[in-house]
């Protein structure tokens, strides 16, 4: 499979009142074209800041510090504004979390549809309606006719999604990035969201990265999963491997807190202690040492490095 | 055993329309039994909009029901106006937890006046007595006295929820609502959260009514679960039955779409296509789930199905389970 995205040592830091929070440190993890990696890891881990790095729609406060993102042999890191606004929204494209909240409220979602074809696509003007209510159709809208007349208050919160989902897809880009996608939507209206990303993903060749808090969600619908763990990856693998032997201390915990069939309230455990101050963190070793109970002395020392690619990796000086 | 709150045909019914003039009746909960024991922990599911937090609202008596009882130990609840509930004894025996204890904390109150508050207005306390009932309560839930003083921003999730069970527990209640107590909280602070409450319900005898979007919690703590379907119980039973030989279509269709830890690519499973019907003037003959149900036939357009008995305690409402 050939790469598609590359994101290697990437670091990023925020400049805040309260100091200089040093978000990611050296990210490394790539993309393979039409295939699925979820990105999981605790709040505040550094899975949002990953994507908006990646989509080159960072906050101005923050700054990417080091490393690369390569997005099909370009270096974005490098590239000019005009080269990454055509990226974006044409080759790679992003749903957010909140659909209603990234919708404008004021304008109907057929023409919302249409500006974005027209922005981006190769389409005539007198054509872009008659699109929309395809990409509707398509994302199973029913009377897509009618409801592209539709503003985003009249439409429940599935069916929003639903339209955040044609939007992105709408230029049939080579990377969609997902940053939990069904957050907030009910556990039958996810089934079917996320069902309708993998299938236009496996019929386009599209490559996914799927931001989640949801283990069963990632393992469900994803090739591969990165673990991120306040900034940095710390264990990267295909999905069956790492969740039937994680290597990573933290993805191990990770495991054993989360609910399944099968488990009693007594089997699971929490992570002990909290995740870091980022402002404070020390720079390249282990983050997670202060809650490991695997530590020692070594650990101290520099990280071992993640290279981007397929293979099962922790970052780890005593892995499982 | 006798129940702690008996439920029976509870409804509500909100007037919508414009310019004045109710031309709907919306049926957020609709002819709605069932009951509680002491000790018991009930679970309460169903999509978003059937009227689960409708239902506890009207159980803590913040609104009042169109139709139907509330018996809470020897009183009907249902009777008594929500405008003044809140200084009547019975208001201490149930108490509430929400969804985001963040926004449910006033955030000019310091944890511990939080947690005071409701000392103060049920129980009359002042002073060192109480100082003493909420350091008692701090240390129970297992806030560390210190971080008292802090406003909630100044805290993590998981302490803003413990806080806010904290102050639902101070007056002794029988009866706790959880409106989606860690939905917001991740997996390793929600475990802990969830510990606490099991370790509540065994000290202080509490019954718990848990509202949750979440099966896999609900199959950790609670002991019957409920479901419901646009303002109607569809099913109810104890907590293996319904989630190991779920009776009604919604039920399986809600079961199916949960996400599993799988290590095997799972295999198809069937998707609950479709919008839900208008809960606005809804048909009283047409069953609820009729024309989103996988296995809906023309009977359920002619009679809307009953909570029927279809295993030990093991409720369904649908023509065919
Ligand atoms: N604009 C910003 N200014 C300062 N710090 C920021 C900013 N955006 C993010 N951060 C910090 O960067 C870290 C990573 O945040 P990020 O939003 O990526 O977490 P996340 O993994 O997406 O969490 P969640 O699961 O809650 O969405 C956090 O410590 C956060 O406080
Ligand atoms: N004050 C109100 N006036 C009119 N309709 C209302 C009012 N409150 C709730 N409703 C309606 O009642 C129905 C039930 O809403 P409710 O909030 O109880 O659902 P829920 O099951 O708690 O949903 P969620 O899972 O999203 O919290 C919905 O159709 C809702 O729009
Ligand atoms: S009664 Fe009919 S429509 Fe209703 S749930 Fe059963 S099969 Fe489906
Ligand atoms: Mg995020
Ligand atoms: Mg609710």
């Amino acid at each position: 499979m050939s790469e598609l995205l590359r994101v290697e040592n990437l670091s990023v830091a925020f400049r805040t009142r309260g100091g200089i929070v040093r978000a990611l440190e050296t990210v490394s993890f790539s993309i393979a074209r039409g295939e699925t990696v979820a990105l999981v890891g605790e709040s505040g881990s550094g899975k949002s800041v990953t994507a908006y790095a990646a989509m080159g729609i960072l906050d101005p406060a923050g700054q990417v510090t080091g490393g690369r993102i390569v997005f099909d042999g370009i270096d974005l890191t490098e590239a000019s504004e005009r080269e990454i606004e055509d990226l974006r929204g044409r080759e790679m494209s992003m749903i957010f979390q909140n659909p209603r909240a990234a919708l404008n409220p004021i304008r109907r979602i057929g023409t919302q549809i249409a500006d974005v074809l027209l922005r981006h696509g190769n389409i005539r003007r007198a054509d872009a309606p008659a699109e929309a209510v395809r990409l509707l159709a398509q994302v199973g809208i029913p009377d897509p006719a009618r409801r592209s007349r539709a503003y985003p208050f009249e439409l429940s919160g599935g069916m929003c999604q639903r339209v955040m989902i044609a939007i992105a897809l709408a230029c049939a880009p080579s990377l969609l990035i997902a940053d939990e996608p069904t957050t907030g939507l009910d556990v039958t209206t996810q089934a079917v969201a996320m069902d309708l990303v993998r299938d236009l993903a496996r019929e386009r060749q599209m490559a996914t990265l799927l931001i989640t808090h949801d283990l069963a969600l990632a393992s469900e619908y994803c090739d591969r999963v990165v673990v991120m763990h306040a900034g940095h990856v710390v264990e990267s693998g295909p999905v069956a491997e790492l969740l039937a032997a994680p290597r990573h201390p933290y993805t191990a915990r990770l495991l054993a807190a989360t609910p399944r069939p099968g488990i009693a309230l007594g089997d699971l455990a929490a992570i002990p202690g909290e995740l870091p101050d980022l402002r404070r963190a020390a720079a390249g070793v282990c983050r997670f040492a202060g809650r490991c109970d695997r530590r020692r002395d070594d650990c101290a020392g520099s990280l071992p490095p993640i290279p981007p690619g397929p293979l099962h990796d922790a970052a780890c000086w005593n892995p499982l | 055993m006798t129940a702690l709150l008996d439920v029976i045909n509870l409804q509500k019914i909100y007037p919508v329309g414009g310019g004045g003039k109710a031309r709907g009746q919306l049926h957020a909960v609709d002819d709605v039994s069932f009951s509680i024991a002491p000790g018991e922990t009930v679970g309460l599911v169903g999509e978003s909009g059937c009227g689960k937090s409708t239902l506890v609202r009207l159980l803590a008596r913040l609104h009042d029901p169109t139709a139907g009882a509330i018996h809470f130990g020897d009183t009907d609840l249902a009777g008594m106006k929500a405008r003044g509930f809140a200084r009547r004894p019975e208001r201490a025996a149930i108490q509430m937890v929400f969804q985001d204890a963040g926004e449910s904390i006033n955030p000019r109150y310091t944890a511990f006046e939080a947690i005071a508050a409701p000392l103060r207005r049920l129980r009359g306390l002042r002073g060192t007595a109480l100082q003493q009932r909420v350091e008692e309560l701090a240390d129970a839930t297992g806030i560390p006295r210190a971080l008292l003083g802090r406003f909630p921003h100044q805290l993590s999730g998981g302490q803003k929820a413990r806080v806010g069970i904290a102050r639902a527990i101070a007056v002794e209640p029988r009866l706790l609502i959880l409106d989606e107590p860690t939905a917001a909280l991740d997996v390793s602070v929600q475990v802990v959260i969830l510990k606490l409450l099991m370790d509540l319900r065994q000290r202080l005898g509490l019954s718990y009514l848990f509202v949750s979007h979440d099966i896999n919690v609900v199959r950790l703590i609670c002991d019957r679960v409920i479901v419901m379907y646009l303002g109607k119980i569809v099913e109810q039973g104890p907590t293996a039955e319904v989630l190991g030989r779920p009776a009604h279509p919604y039920t399986r269709a809600l079961l199916s779409a949960v996400p599993e830890l799988t290590l095997e690519p799972p295999g198809p499973r069937p998707r609950l296509g479709g919008e839900p019907r208008s809960p606005i003037n809804p048909d009283p003959k047409v069953c609820r789930f009729f024309g989103r149900c996988p296995d809906g036939r023309p009977a359920c357009a002619d009679s809307m199905p009953r909570l029927s008995p279809v295993g030990p305690g093991h409720l369904a409402a649908c023509h065919f389970a």
